[in-house]
């Protein structure tokens, strides 16, 4: 059976549109909001990535950083992302999640542990942000043999012999980052090169689904929508920031920026 | 897990860039493996160049000023009784830190590698100030990300960085110090890797920064080697090494010579920020056994909770003020080679009050925790056991923070 990522994709294909993915940080601003942004957004979202907040991001920019802290100061646990995560699939059987997070925590938790985890929690994908390949290989099989996703991350800097490895040992679903930057900085490559590096990438192997992320906002969309799947995250990070500055409900917010991504992509 | 003879410390690691099979390796993001490899590969070219070395060692001697003095205490070693107290006093070193070793040769590899822009992290200033004075002297532009606490109490040195053209960025996330830093800095190179050169300041970060900072400031050793050779003849029989551990570079550099030695001849002791004394937070994870994880890139003992949340670390001194600590130097500990104990911020400024009171030397708030250990342990040790500190650092940079604790000196 093919697994619910791939459905995804496909069923994106279908009405020949990309497939759209949410990310936001499990827990921002509270436990009890956050699943209710991620289950209003899944309304609209092919696939949703949830973040487990970590306090020394490298890899984020400014939004993300700032979820984070926000969750962690809420006193979001490991054991509440799991939950968020349980909760949202008993409501929304057939809606792929991600768990997204660097290594620490997994570690701190224990692998196998986490792995069981995400298996009784039915994850789908596992997206590591400082476990690199070819390190991350044991860590890949772990995770197939539960059936959950590891999701290899590509970059500008990949190069064509590590790419051709990397795609050769990834599973469903692979991550391009658009470009030399944190999340949520502005997108200072043009659309055009980002989607030949894409067509690279995805001409390894085409049965392999390539997201792009990094850089989308409800201006950049559109210009990408060629690819199998766009991630879209500090945009949504940062909406929930104003929401809460200007005292509206994020859930409502949030989800009309959803609801306008998918309408550009359509 | 065991320590092999003949082979530089920092070339101990396996194929993934690990010590002892857990310490170290390179948890970095996607886009930083290309530069990394860029760097490892250019590291290991330049490492075996005569043109490049003979560079290095011009510059160490006719702009850091090597070798630094090796000095008897001879009225602190009276005062306290019983073993001898010398120091090698790496902050006559150009610019007044050890830092500067590191700082050359990253300048250096940036010139080699035709990168002109390079960055760098500090929590003293010391890594910062050096970064900006070799980017001054070798012509590249330079930024330094620095926590704005820290940028607050170490303000000489920031004065020192500005004046030297570098760009202070203040970094104002988490705990707003040298962790902060450290992270900022790794972002910023994730965004500029393509024409930016990054130094991480201490030997920390991804396995190649740990080697290449390791293998600057080995320097220190090499002359304390051949400084002791001329002072007793010979290497004498009970030595003890006494240096403080922040990130762990100026240690490893003191020591490195030294580790194929029996420990009951040369004892190496490092001494990490034990913070104030009525706090519960301190900035010590191998002395007050912190567990294994993973920060900027490395697998270390690491001050954190266990939800892998790093902890909020507290010490009077900003360079020792990191949860995290040298791979290497885990390693130490796990083979029982070094032994780690820490100071409090108060057994540091008596250190550096006693220190100053008796002897000509102005050691910062850093090396006056290692001089809290020798003052400590030196009187109920023999005549003819030899103490060495390495005094790394000079406290100018801690004039404000002197007189707020001690008052008008």
């Amino acid at each position: 059976m093919a697994s619910l990522l791939n459905q995804a994709f496909q069923n994106a294909k279908s009405e020949n549109r990309p497939a759209l993915l949410t990310y936001t940080v499990a827990g921002d601003n509270t436990k009890k909001k956050s699943l209710e942004i991620l289950k209003s957004i899944s309304n609209y979202a092919d696939i949703c990535e949830l973040g487990f907040p970590h306090n020394t991001p490298i890899a984020d920019g400014g939004q993300i950083q700032t979820s984070a802290y926000r969750a962690i100061k809420n006193g979001i646990k490991i054991n509440d992302v799991f939950s968020i995560a349980k909760d949202f699939k008993k409501s929304k059987r057939t809606k792929p999640i991600i768990l997204m997070g660097y290594y620490n925590m997994i570690f701190q938790y224990n692998e196998n542990k986490f792995l069981d985890k995400c298996k009784n929690v039915k994850v789908d994908g596992l997206i590591v942000v400082d476990l690199p390949y070819p390190e991350n290989k044991k860590f890949a099989a772990k995770c197939k043999k539960r059936g959950v996703n590891f999701i290899q991350l590509v970059s500008p800097t990949t190069s064509p012999v590590r790419l051709k490895k990397i795609i050769k040992d990834s599973h469903d679903m692979v991550y391009y980052i658009s470009m030399l930057s944190t999340t949520g900085g502005k997108l200072k490559v043009s659309p055009k090169k980002i989607l030949e590096r894409y067509s690279r990438i995805k001409n390894q192997n085409k049965s392999k689904n390539i997201v792009i992320g990094f850089g989308i906002t409800e201006k950049t969309i559109k210009s990408l929508k060629k690819a199998d799947g766009l991630v879209v995250g500090s945009a949504i990070c940062k909406e929930i920031s104003s929401s809460i500055k200007k005292r509206q409900n994020p859930v409502t917010n949030v989800t009309n920026i959803v609801k306008r991504l998918k309408n550009k992509i359509k | 897990m065991k320590l092999k003879r003949g082979i530089p410390l920092i070339d101990q690691h396996d194929q993934y860039g690990f010590w002892g099979g857990k310490f170290g390796g390179s948890f970095i993001p996607e886009t930083l493996k290309k530069p990394v490899e860029d760097l490892t590969n250019e590291f290991k070219k330049l490492r075996k160049d005569k043109k490049f070395l003979k560079k290095r060692d011009y510059y160490f001697k006719n702009y850091i000023g090597t070798p630094t003095s090796f000095v008897k205490l001879d009225n602190l070693t009276n005062h306290l009784g019983g073993a001898q107290i010398w120091a090698k006093v790496v902050s006559e070193a150009n610019g007044g830190a050890h830092k500067i070793y590191n700082a050359t040769v990253h300048a250096l590899i940036c010139k080699a590698m035709g990168k002109k822009y390079i960055v760098g992290d500090t929590g003293a200033g010391y890594a910062g100030k050096m970064l900006s004075m070799a980017a001054k002297k070798f012509g590249l532009k330079c930024k330094i990300f620095m926590g704005a606490k820290d940028i607050k109490r170490q303000k000489p040195n920031c004065d020192a960085m500005r004046k030297n053209g570098a760009e202070i960025v203040p970094v104002y996330s988490g705990s707003q110090t040298l962790v902060d830093a450290v992270s900022e800095c790794m972002r910023y190179w994730v965004s500029n890797c393509d024409n930016t050169h990054m130094c991480v300041g201490s030997t920390v970060g991804p396995n190649i920064f740990v080697k290449i900072c390791g293998w600057s400031t080995a320097q220190i050793s090499r002359e304390l080697k051949v400084q002791l050779k001329s002072e007793f003849k010979k290497i004498p029989n009970k030595i003890k090494l006494i240096n403080c551990v922040g990130g762990g570079s100026s240690a490893y550099g003191f020591w490195s010579e030294f580790i194929d030695y029996d420990k009951k001849q040369i004892e190496l002791i490092g001494v990490e920020a034990g913070g104030p004394k009525k706090s519960k937070l301190h900035a010590a994870p191998l002395s007050r056994n912190a567990k294994i994880g993973i920060l900027h890139g490395a697998a270390s003992y690491l001050c954190q909770n266990n939800e892998g949340q790093i902890n909020d670390t507290e010490s009077i001194s900003a360079g020792l003020d990191y949860p995290g600590v040298s791979p290497i130097h885990c390693f130490l500990k796990d083979t029982k080679r070094a032994r780690y104990t820490y100071a409090t911020d108060e057994d540091a400024l008596n250190a550096h009050v006693m220190v100053t009171k008796y002897e000509n030397l102005n050691p910062s708030l850093e090396p006056s925790h290692a001089f809290a250990e020798a003052i400590k342990i030196a009187p109920k040790l023999s005549k003819d056991t030899i103490i060495i500190v390495n005094s790394c650092g000079d406290a100018k940079k801690d004039r404000d923070i002197l007189k707020e604790r001690l008052g008008k000196r």
